[in-house]
């Protein structure tokens, strides 16, 4: 049921020994090593980390993905991470849907860290796009199974029996039903049906994917039981805080930790070794300190005397470095990609339109600090971690001990927000290195402050974009050039050219008709981590492309809607560059007709045009397909004589091809639009001889409730197309709107974020 | 030697008094429903219940609670849940839910001051409380839903 997804181990396993080799006789499971952990603590007592049911109890369990117990229960892996994202509601409902289960009787479990799961790397918008497939025929191979089982009890055709109602198998002519309960030890020895057989649901006949669902968790969540990274606590376990060296790439010349030692609860403290670059997911190094609890940890850090040896990257300062990123984006760059001539488009004349914009590095601050916690007993280790990747955490957890991956467990906990920071699992390999030091479990905890100043930052970027304009307003030609450290800095020491993956996020391709179009990058050496943050490069390059339609509007002295959707033009598919993502792009091609038909329906929904902009009131619109999903976002501003920023409404339409939950889907764009906010208006991480500048939410300030948008509405289109990303696509158009709106207000525009370096508040 | 209640129950400290209330409950008792967000009483998510008053926990020090009555996110359901949490589920508040008990316990103190908040008040009241995932136009709707609950 899961063939077919190349990322799954399984197709290298025989389908028949992969279904049957791993369960018990007596039960029906569809699942590997799991963790219960997350269960029970959702759902009981005290969170503790321990041992958690399994589906292997299960008496039938044909996959990876769900069991069936003699009780009726149906046990449910959900092997991405939950973090906001609802992917422990969403995909397990899928399953649930082919299944005909009944949702009220199913238990979701939390998947570990196990590559026969496929991939568990929870970023890009994934989740369900890449698992909608396989997991519907994780259900609708039980399903079968357990009406061939009661077919073959009541001695008639398979095809007889149906599902209905759900949960049970019903031979309607003799009116005879058995429970799933019942079917299951009898399911479990019929043989697994090809995929061919399996006959997959129509819409109409879905009973949850698509139907809104409140989270599963919930009431885990509401009543403090939930346990987070942050929550976990096993036995004998040690506390520790590490001071990370203050610039990237430094090392401690000496140490005097005699002040530390004294502070009550503190045991000891830990050199942690230097990474050896390229720095990826290795630990920054530093000196932990060791404790009984989590504040004297800290507290005995705050004690410590370090001199540091800080390094190459203490040249760093970024106000220079954003005039370099700035200079160079004025350069010819490295083509991305092309259409018509742009050079000859130029040299026709025309009105030369040209602007440049800034945005500058952000960090994550989900609201959890990293933290984990790791148990080395041995050649055998135990991390429990809020991870995005929990097979890295494994990876890069053996790789610093020296063992094999085999030797390391990963058990996932819910995240307090990842936002792309959790994927990667440094602070994990930390816990591993000082639980062996120690001999004990260790938990680390990172406080706001190391958060904030150690993290895999989103890019800061420099654009350049430049059009020539005939006489009707409209661009005949179009050159853009970004410039950022690029993500592959992490991974490789000279890497200075954003990846043809960053320059698919917005850059590689604009949704506008225009006959002559070239796209370039330009080149940045980093000297901070550099990370992916939701949404990634498409923050930047959407900010840039849909500041640049709307100048272009007000240069033509046009309504910016209505240029806009002209800019966009009739339906078309537009190609990218060849030889990427090929086979995602005859999946999903890029449709401006669905485009364009967002941006009328939030335009519409917002009443554009029915109130004369200006007097510190203004809409302003942006469109941008990130993550193969449409998306339209309007934002109404009200800014008075202060430059103080209100936005009362927004307003986004999206479409996302088919969605598993709309109430997560609108849950997503709800916060796309808080998080665009706090990025838009204040989000700025900047450094001073190579240390970061900023520390916790002081200076570091987030949207709160009272400057949050107050109302964000959201439209989902109704749609048959294969299902789209959800959790990132709402964030890159928000900034833009946000920003022409507070031109259509003010009459300022801004080229630059945050609006805290325009006068804005 | 600290004496304290913790949702009702009686409890004695004689550690560090500079700990924050937060670490006592979470490390020292175990109690993991209240968060550390940030350490410096900016974000909310520490907030717990001080004789029936929100307070941020990670800016609370154990020699300051003395006599208090301390109730927690774990304390405010023994019978059934809260009119607040009934309310958060109702609305599908949470997103991630880190910050949500502290959200929860904030929204609980404004609530008892006053039973029928404008959006002002909750603005006003709950602008403490940092939701990174940005749940507050729901948290916002829900508090309006557990006043009519309580009216």
């Amino acid at each position: 049921m899961i063939r077919g997804e190349k990322k799954l181990i399984i197709e290298n396993v025989s389908r028949r020994n992969f279904l049957q080799g791993m369960f018990s006789a007596s039960a029906f499971v569809i699942c590997a090593r799991t963790s219960p952990l997350l269960a029970t603590a959702a759902r009981s007592g005290t969170p503790r980390a321990g041992v958690a049911p399994s589906i292997e109890g299960a008496a039938f369990h044909p996959g990876v993905y769900l069991g069936i117990n003699p009780d009726g229960t149906v046990v449910i892996v959900a092997h991405r991470t939950e973090m906001g994202n609802g992917v422990r509601t969403s995909l397990p409902r899928i399953v649930a849907d082919e299944l005909d289960a009944d949702w009220s009787r199913v238990t979701v479990i939390q998947g570990d860290g196990d590559e026969r799961y496929g991939s568990q790397d929870t970023d890009g918008s994934h989740s369900v796009r890449e698992f909608f497939d396989p997991l519907r025929e994780a259900g609708a191979t039980a399903r079968l199974m357990l009406i061939r089982a009661a077919a073959e009890r009541w001695g008639v055709p398979a095809d007889q029996c149906v599902a209905d109602p759900p949960h049970v198998v019903s031979h309607k002519a003799s009116n005879r039903k058995f429970g799933y309960g019942e079917l299951a030890a009898l399911a479990a020895k019929q043989p697994v049906p090809k995929k061919e057989e399996l006959k997959l649901k129509s819409r109409a006949e879905w009973r949850y994917i698509g139907k809104p669902a409140p989270g599963y968790d919930v009431d885990g969540i509401c009543s403090g039981k939930s346990m987070f990274g942050m929550d976990v606590r096993v036995d004998g376990m040690l506390y520790a805080a590490i001071a990370h060296p203050p610039v990237l790439g430094g090392k401690v010349k000496s140490v005097d930790d005699s002040a530390t030692l004294k502070v009550m609860g503190v045991k000891q403290t830990i050199p942690i070794d230097p990474f050896k670059p390229p720095h990826a997911f290795q630990p920054l190094g530093g000196v932990a300190v060791v404790a009984d609890n989590t504040w004297s940890a800290f507290k005995g850090r705050k004690q410590l005397k370090i001199d540091w040896d800080n390094g190459a990257n203490a040249t760093y300062n970024s106000a220079d470095y954003k005039k370099q990123l700035q200079e160079t984006a004025r350069q010819p760059g490295k083509a991305v990609h092309s259409w018509g001539e742009a050079d000859a488009g130029f040299s026709k004349g025309g009105k030369i339109i040209e602007a440049e914009y800034f945005a500058p590095h952000l960090a994550h601050a989900s609201m959890e600090p990293p933290a984990a916690v790791a148990d080395v007993r041995g050649d055998k280790v135990t991390v429990w971690s809020p991870t995005q990747n929990p097979v890295g955490v494994r990876e890069e957890v053996a790789k610093a001990l020296g063992l094999k991956k085999e030797d390391v467990v990963c058990h996932v906990t819910f995240l307090g927000g990842g936002f792309g920071r959790k994927s990667k699992p440094d602070y994990a390999v930390e816990a591993a290195v000082l639980s062996k030091k120690t001999g004990k479990p260790v938990k680390v905890v990172w406080s706001r402050e190391d958060d904030i100043k150690f993290d895999y930052y989103h890019s800061v970027a420099a654009m350049y974009i430049k059009a020539a304009v005939g006489s009707n307003g409209k661009p005949t030609a179009w050159l853009q050039r970004s410039v950022f450290p690029p993500i592959g800095s992490s991974f490789e020491k000279d890497s200075v050219y954003g990846s043809a993956g960053e320059m698919s996020l917005g850059w590689d391709v604009i949704p506008f008709d225009v006959a002559n179009f070239r796209t370039e990058n330009g080149p940045a050496a980093a000297h901070v981590r550099i990370g992916w943050l939701r949404s990634v490069a498409n923050i930047y390059h959407a900010f840039a492309v849909q500041s640049f339609a709307n100048e272009l509007a007000s240069a033509a002295s046009r309504d910016p809607y209505e240029y806009l959707v002209e800019l966009i033009g009739s339906g078309r598919v537009i190609e990218g560059p060849k030889g990427s993502n090929e086979e995602t792009a005859k999946k999903y091609p890029y449709d401006t007709a669905r485009l364009r038909h967002v941006a009328e329906l939030a335009a519409t929904k917002a009443n554009w045009g029915k109130r004369k902009p200006g007097n510190g009131w203004g809409m302003g619109i942006a469109v941008h397909r990130s993550f193969l999903t449409y998306v339209a976002t309007v934002v109404e501003v009200e800014v008075n004589s202060q430059g103080a920023v209100r936005i009362p409404n927004v307003y986004t339409a999206l479409d996302a091809g088919i969605v598993a939950n709309p109430d997560m889907v609108r849950s997503q764009f709800e916060g796309a639009a808080v998080f665009g906010t706090s990025l838009a208006r204040s989000g700025e991480i900047t450094a001073t001889n190579g240390a970061i500048d900023q520390s916790n939410f002081f200076d570091y300030q987030l949207a709160r409730m009272n400057d949050a948008p107050k109302h964000v509405d959201v439209q989902i289109v109704e749609s048959d197309a294969p299902p789209a990303g959800v959790g990132e696509p709402g964030v890159p158009p928000f900034a833009p709107a946000l920003c022409n709106a507070i031109y259509a207000a003010t009459g300022k525009r801004v080229r630059e974020l945050p609006l805290t370096r325009n006068g804005f508040a | 030697m600290v004496h304290l209640k913790v949702n009702g129950q009686a409890r004695s400290f004689d550690g560090d008094p500079e700990m924050p209330l937060l670490w006592y409950l979470r490390d020292i008792l175990g109690m993991t429903g209240t968060k550390f967000g940030c350490g410096m009483a900016l974000c909310g998510a520490c907030t717990v219940l001080e004789n029936g008053k929100a307070v941020r926990s990670c800016s609370t020090q154990m020699g300051k609670v003395e006599g208090a009555e301390i109730t927690t996110i774990e304390g405010i359901s023994a019978h059934g849940p809260h009119a607040v949490q009934k309310a958060w589920e109702q609305v599908n508040v949470p997103q991630c839910g880190y910050c949500q008990p502290g959200q929860i316990m904030q929204a609980i103190s404004l609530l008892a001051s006053k039973p029928h908040p404008s959006d002002g008040d909750i603005d006003e009241q709950m602008a403490g409380n940092i939701c990174r995932c940005g749940t507050y136009q729901r948290i916002r709707a829900a508090i309006h839903e557990a006043a009519k609950e309580t009216a």
